[in-house]
Order: C-alpha cells, then sequence, then structure tokens
C-alpha cells in the first residue's frame, strides 16, 4: 500500500514537504528499543515509534525502512527532521497512542492481503 | 508533494524534439487532390499528413479532414482548401517536455517539427515516438549504470596482487549520540558502491551500527575498521577503555549496564552484542577492564553457509 494512502486514512501528519509520500509499505513494525528494530524489523516496512531523536533515522537508513510514525503526538526533534529530509525517510506524526495507531495500521495493512 | 525528480523527468528536460522525432516524413503538397489521400492514408496507416510546398509547412491535413470531404462529395477538392492552415507546430531544438505539454493541451495525435526561422520541415512526432526514445535513453542509462558497477564489483580482479585488502576507517567519539551510527552508514554506503551483495552488507551494517553504539555509549571513543576481501569483510571495533569485566554476561540478550538516560533513548537494551553475534559468520571479543575492548567479526561474501540471518 502507498504511504500517500496510509497517510491519508490514519489522518497522519507529515512532517515535512520534501517526503517522497509515493513509496510502497510492506509491513509494519512496533517498537521503541532500536537493537530490537535493528534486528527484527523487515525491510520496507514502516515504524512505529515514541523516540524522536535522529539516531531513528540512522535505524531507518541502515534497515531501509519506508517511514516513521511518531505516537502520542510528540514532534520530532529538529535535527531529526533535518536528517530524515536528507536519508529521504519520511516521517509521520499521530495524536493516538501506540495501540491505537498500530491497531488501525494492522487492519488497513493486513485486509488487503499484505503479509510479512 | 515529491520534490524528487524522477529519471524520466530529467529526460523529457534533456532531449530535444529533433532527437525524438520521425524524420523522413510522409508530405504532400497544397495542389494535390483530397482523393489522393486514401492510397496514403491506408497504406502508410497514419492519420494526418503535413502539407508542404517547397519544403515549408503550409498546413496540415488529417484523416477528419477527408471524411468531411467524402460526406460533401468532394474529393477533387484541393488540399489547401480543406487542410488546417494555422497549425500548431514544435521546433526541432525545443526540449521534449514541450511537446509532452502541447500533447497535453491539445490533444492531437501529432505534430509537425519544423526549423526555427524559415518553417522547413524536419520531422513529425507522436506521442508514441516520445515513448520509445524515452526508453531507449533509459535503457542505455541503465547499460551505463550496470557498466559501472561491473567495474566497482570487479576491483579485486583488476588489482594485480597476490593478496588484496581495501580498509576503511572510521573514528568513533565518546557520548557522541548525533553522530553515532554514521560509521555504521557510511561503510554500509562505500560498500554498495562496491557492488557487494546486499544481503551482505546489511549483516555487515547492523553488526558496525551495533558496535559503534557499545563505543558511543560505554567507552572513551575508538576506531572501527573494515577490511574487506575478495571472500570476507573482517570488522574491527577497538576501544579505549574502560573494559567489559564479565564478558559472558555481557552476551546474555537483555543484560545491560547502559545508564537509564541513554536507556529512554531506546539504546542499552541489552541486545548490542547478541545482535553482532547473530550477524557474523565469526566474532572474536577480547576486553582487558582499564585498558579496552577488541572485538573482531568476520562475515564471509562468498556465503559459505547461506545464512540470511536478517530480512
Amino acid at each position: 500500500m502507498k504511504l500517500q494512502k496510509i497517510v491519508k486514512e490514519l489522518e497522519l501528519e507529515v512532517m515535512s514537504e520534501a517526503f517522497n509520500l509515493d513509496v510502497v509499505i510492506a509491513d509494519g513494525y512496533a517498537s521503541d528499543l532500536l537493537s530490537d528494530v535493528i534486528a527484527n524489523a523487515k525491510k520496507d516496512s514502516i515504524w512505529i515509534t515514541l523516540q524522536i531523536h535522529q539516531n531513528i533515522i540512522g535505524v531507518a537508513v541502515l534497515k531501509e525502512l519506508a517511514g516513521i510514525i511518531i505516537v502520542n503526538g510528540r514532534k520530532p526533534e529538529a535535527e531529526t527532521l533535518k536528517k530524515a529530509e536528507q536519508e529521504n525517510i519520511p516521517v509521520m506524526v499521530t495524536e493516538l497512542p501506540a495501540f491505537e495507531i498500530i491497531g488501525k495500521l494492522y487492519g488497513l495493512l493486513r485486509s488487503l492481503g499484505f503479509s510479512g | 508533494m515529491s520534490k524528487k525528480i524522477t529519471k524520466v523527468q530529467e529526460l523529457i528536460y534533456k532531449l530535444k524534439i529533433e532527437q525524438a522525432m520521425t524524420k523522413g516524413v510522409i508530405k504532400v503538397h497544397p495542389k494535390n487532390v483530397m482523393g489522393e489521400l486514401r492510397e496514403i492514408l491506408k497504406n502508410n496507416r497514419i492519420s494526418g499528413i503535413p502539407v508542404v510546398d517547397e519544403d515549408k509547412l503550409v498546413g496540415i491535413v488529417s484523416i477528419e479532414d477527408f471524411i468531411k470531404c467524402m460526406a460533401d462529395g468532394k474529393i477533387d477538392a484541393f488540399i489547401e482548401d480543406r487542410m488546417t492552415k494555422d497549425v500548431e507546430i514544435l521546433y526541432a531544438d525545443e526540449p521534449l517536455i514541450h511537446a509532452v505539454n502541447k500533447f497535453n493541451k491539445f490533444g492531437f495525435g501529432r505534430f509537425p517539427v519544423i526549423e526555427r526561422g524559415n518553417r522547413k520541415l524536419v520531422g513529425i512526432i507522436t506521442k508514441s515516438d516520445i515513448i520509445k526514445t524515452l526508453l531507449k535513453e533509459l535503457e542505455i542509462n541503465l547499460q551505463e549504470e550496470e557498466i559501472h558497477r561491473y567495474r566497482a564489483s570487479h576491483i579485486f580482479e583488476d588489482m594485480i596482487a597476490n593478496k588484496t585488502t581495501l580498509i576503511f576507517e572510521y573514528n568513533v567519539a565518546s557520548q557522541d549520540f548525533k553522530r553515532a551510527g554514521e560509521s555504521a552508514s557510511e561503510l554500509k554506503k562505500s560498500l554498495g558502491r562496491l557492488g557487494i551483495n546486499p544481503q551482505i552488507i546489511r549483516r555487515v551494517a547492523i553488526a558496525t551500527y551495533e558496535a559503534e553504539m557499545n563505543m558511543v555509549i560505554f567507552t572513551s571513543g575508538g576506531r572501527i575498521t573494515a577490511y574487506i576481501k575478495p571472500d570476507e569483510i573482517r570488522v574491527k571495533a577497538i576501544d579505549s577503555g574502560p573494559g567489559i569485566p564479565d564478558i559472558k554476561q555481557a552476551m546474555q540478550p537483555g543484560f545491560s549496564t547502559a545508564p537509564p538516560m541513554v536507556q529512554e533513548w531506546g539504546f542499552g537494551a541489552g541486545m548490542g552484542l547478541p545482535n553482532i553475534k547473530k550477524c557474523a559468520d565469526k566474532m572474536n571479543i577480547n576486553s582487558i577492564v582499564g585498558k579496552g575492548t577488541k572485538l573482531e567479526i568476520v562475515i564471509y561474501t562468498q556465503s559459505k553457509n547461506e545464512t540470511p540471518k536478517d530480512s
């Protein structure tokens, strides 16, 4: 599913106009532990986390993730956004807590037969 | 929305109309009669013909004009009396994007291409000409990229020596969380340029990232060195202290001595060393308290045992 559609359906706030929302999201992974994401997230996944510091972009690049959703209305640090634009990792924010947004996202991705 | 420029977008600005147009155009003279069009249109399977007098474009006559003429029963009419005189044209030296825009604006099937200044007809361009040209250009670009990749990935074969090793070295500063991870990501990019298997690169990058993080969080800084050989990649992470008192304990998943602040950032989950071990074909760690830690991992690039431990 195109990130564009996920952004619309889940009413995510896209943190920069520079992001390319035309990427295809194949799967999702939720975790706030960077090592866990590094060990277990799959390529082209969207990552749900509450972390906002710039190392999340490094992890996303390393794992070739398709984007990051930050939960609980937390705003990414300015440096994080700068790096996200540089590395072309779309960063979105939702006011919802992790449980809610993951549930919705799961329904959205899995209902269409995307599997991990 | 997206500011990223695709290769196709780049090409339609770069290429000129004369590179995409069809030359050797079928044309008619204004003093030909409409009836003569039947054979030309049929034999060439075209839907419109430029009308040319002494090399100069004076109009265009289409299949619609021909049908109307038939309906009116005037197949003996001169073409100059039934053609479209006010023709939308393109110049040979314009970029292809102008053609794309004109197709969108007017919805015509073709545009005559003329030389700037003298209205000399030099070609005709259709949407399929544009598509064919773009596809051809993309193919050429792809081939060039493949050649480039081939060269990079065969760098070892081009070097004449009994043994060849490429060495990449990165300095890692203590507590520099802003730059943490940069060594791993730079190494990853460099390995990519060498054309190494992406699966292998990912394993090297993950192991290096974790080693780098450990260095940033726990040590007073150090150095990461990657030795690239034709059949293996060896990464050494050497720091200057404080050292690990109990390596066995440190290797246990979940064991961490990271301060709470660092853990809050999502680091120090006690998974660093286990992650490294998972990615490496060989791992060796030596530590002396008060002196420092030496971590060495080896990942075989020829994948002796095909173990995609990471996806």
